[in-house]
């Protein structure tokens, strides 16, 4: 029976498994999870590099999420081997069977020049603005880090662009491009919530600016009150990982399509018409590009666009939000996106349906004799002329 | 119209006007073509709307068979049985609209 604190150490080091630095290494090196166990602000100050900082305080609760395999081996450390020992000894209460001990903690892996890292840290009103974020295993402080670092354009603050933007502004993708050329009118009211009725008259890159800004100061905001052309699209897509896509016409598709194919940048693709959507993540090769499902488009006579045909007011929201979901999930590399996969939503039967998206080898984009250059595809606007398709 | 099965039908909302604002139909034939005839025959003018005058289907339209595409089935000799459900989808440009 130990009596004192030096004595339960020794008892505890003697019951579980202690391994030295070269050892670690080696396991580290097969991908074994390492678990620090520290305080935050040991932590900041450097740790093994790979490993996942769970605070002791949280071992019990969070370790599962780490290293679900219970049987797998897995590295417990902390500064010297002591705080870890005990860590250990819970783990083996939750029935870890191979949970290992540093012995020599990270101190004595520091000193023999291993692969450790500098943590990028949070502001403490950065911690709790994301807490929610940091408690999943999915995001976590590393998520939210990617998420900070990625780069998304919005082509088109309306619509489809006011919901997400605003929703991906407070998750805190750290720059937001809006591209626009439009002014917020009071027909806009009924669904483009990133704008308010004191900014009608106002450009909408500037209006949603305001919107973002408000949400979320970790924000960088860069705007671009213009059409896009294919003068353009090249330099402005060339600075952001992720495009999204809320135009209403569609020589801005096929525009927008092209230059993210040429790029290789994923187009997180949605649209709408009275009270159906389509949303579906564009980046072939692993999927198709829009090209693939829609070689050519409309006449102008047969052009379905929503100016004219009316839509439901939440129904942006309810496609721009899945576009954003997309948005997230590709910028931390998780769950399974829309790519090869078309989400077909009608609002009037609050049904969705999958349909399965295959790429076109002979597809003029994206196809085995693709086209490399935009200077030889003319982009004629054929929507907002006479929807005859589309007129009830 | 063929009696060969029931098919149900997804009629997109550009293309209700011919139904008489249903959004699903039912429709009979053993292909894709003969259930296209079979909604022309039920609806006059959405045929057109379709499929282009030699029978293939339009380019900005796609045409699934329980969720797969038929242009990487057999096109418009795409086989159908009863119970399955044809979706018909247009290219839509809607979303950031003035």
């Amino acid at each position: 029976m130990a009596t004192n604190y030096r004595d339960l150490l020794d008892k505890t080091r003697s019951e579980i498994v202690n391994i030295d630095n070269d050892q670690a290494e080696r396991l580290r090196r097969e991908g074994v999870p390492f678990i620090d166990v520290r305080e935050q602000d040991e932590v900041e100050q450097g740790m093994i590099d790979g490993a996942t900082y769970i605070p002791r305080s949280f071992l019990e609760s969070r370790i599962e999420n780490v290293a679900p395999d219970k049987d797998a081996p897995v590295v417990v450390y902390c500064a010297g081997g002591a705080r870890s020992a005990f860590a250990i000894k819970a783990l083996e209460a939750l029935g870890y069977s191979n949970a290992l001990n540093l012995s020599g903690g990270f101190n004595s892996w520091k000193i023999s020049d291993l692969p450790w890292r500098v943590p990028q840290s949070f502001t403490p009103e950065q911690r709790r603005r994301y807490s929610r974020h940091f408690l999943l295993p999915e995001v976590g402080e590393a998520g939210q880090r990617k998420l900070l670092d990625t780069k998304v354009l919005m082509i088109g603050a309306g619509g489809l662009g006011s919901p997400a933007t605003l929703y991906l502004a407070a998750a805190g993708i750290g720059t937001i491009g809006l591209v626009d050329d439009d002014l917020v009118d009071d027909s806009n009211m009924q669904r483009q919530v990133a704008h308010t009725t004191d900014r009608i008259g106002m450009p909408k890159v500037e209006s949603a600016r305001i919107a973002i800004e408000s949400i979320n100061p970790d924000v960088v905001v860069n705007t671009y009150q213009t059409r896009l052309s294919k003068e353009n699209v090249l330099d402005i897509f060339a600075g952001y990982d992720i495009i999204f896509d809320g135009t209403d016409n569609f020589a801005s598709r096929y525009l927008i399509n092209d230059a993210c194919v040429l790029l290789d940048k994923p187009n997180i693709h949605g649209s709408i018409f009275r009270f159906e959507g389509q949303a579906t993540v564009f980046h072939p090769p692993a999927g198709p590009c829009y090209r693939c499902l829609f070689p050519d488009p409309p006449p102008p006579e047969l052009a379905p666009n929503c100016a004219e045909a009316g839509v439901l007011g939440v129904l942006p929201g309810t496609i721009g939000l899945i576009q954003a979901t997309e948005t997230i999930k590709i910028a931390l590399g998780i769950g399974e996106s829309l790519v090869g996969r078309l989400l077909a939503y009608d609002a009037l039967y609050q049904e969705f349906r999958e349909l399965k998206l295959d790429r076109d080898p002979a597809c003029p984009m994206c196809g085995d004799n693709r086209i490399t250059s935009l200077d030889d595809i003319e982009y004629t606007d054929v929507g907002c002329l006479i929807p005859a398709f589309a007129a009830d | 119209m063929s009696t060969t099965g029931t098919v149900t039908v997804l009629i997109p909302a550009p293309l209700r006007r011919f139904t008489g604002g249903e959004s699903k139909v039912s429709s009979g034939g053993s292909s894709i073509a003969e259930l296209i005839d079979g909604l022309e025959a039920s609806y006059p003018g959405i045929r057109d709307k379709i499929v282009e005058d030699d029978g293939e289907i339009r380019r900005f339209v796609n045409v699934f068979v329980n969720g797969q595409n038929v242009r990487k089935l057999d096109g418009v000799a795409t086989q159908v049985k009863a119970g399955d459900e044809v979706g018909i989808v247009p290219a839509m440009a809607g979303g950031s609209v003035a």
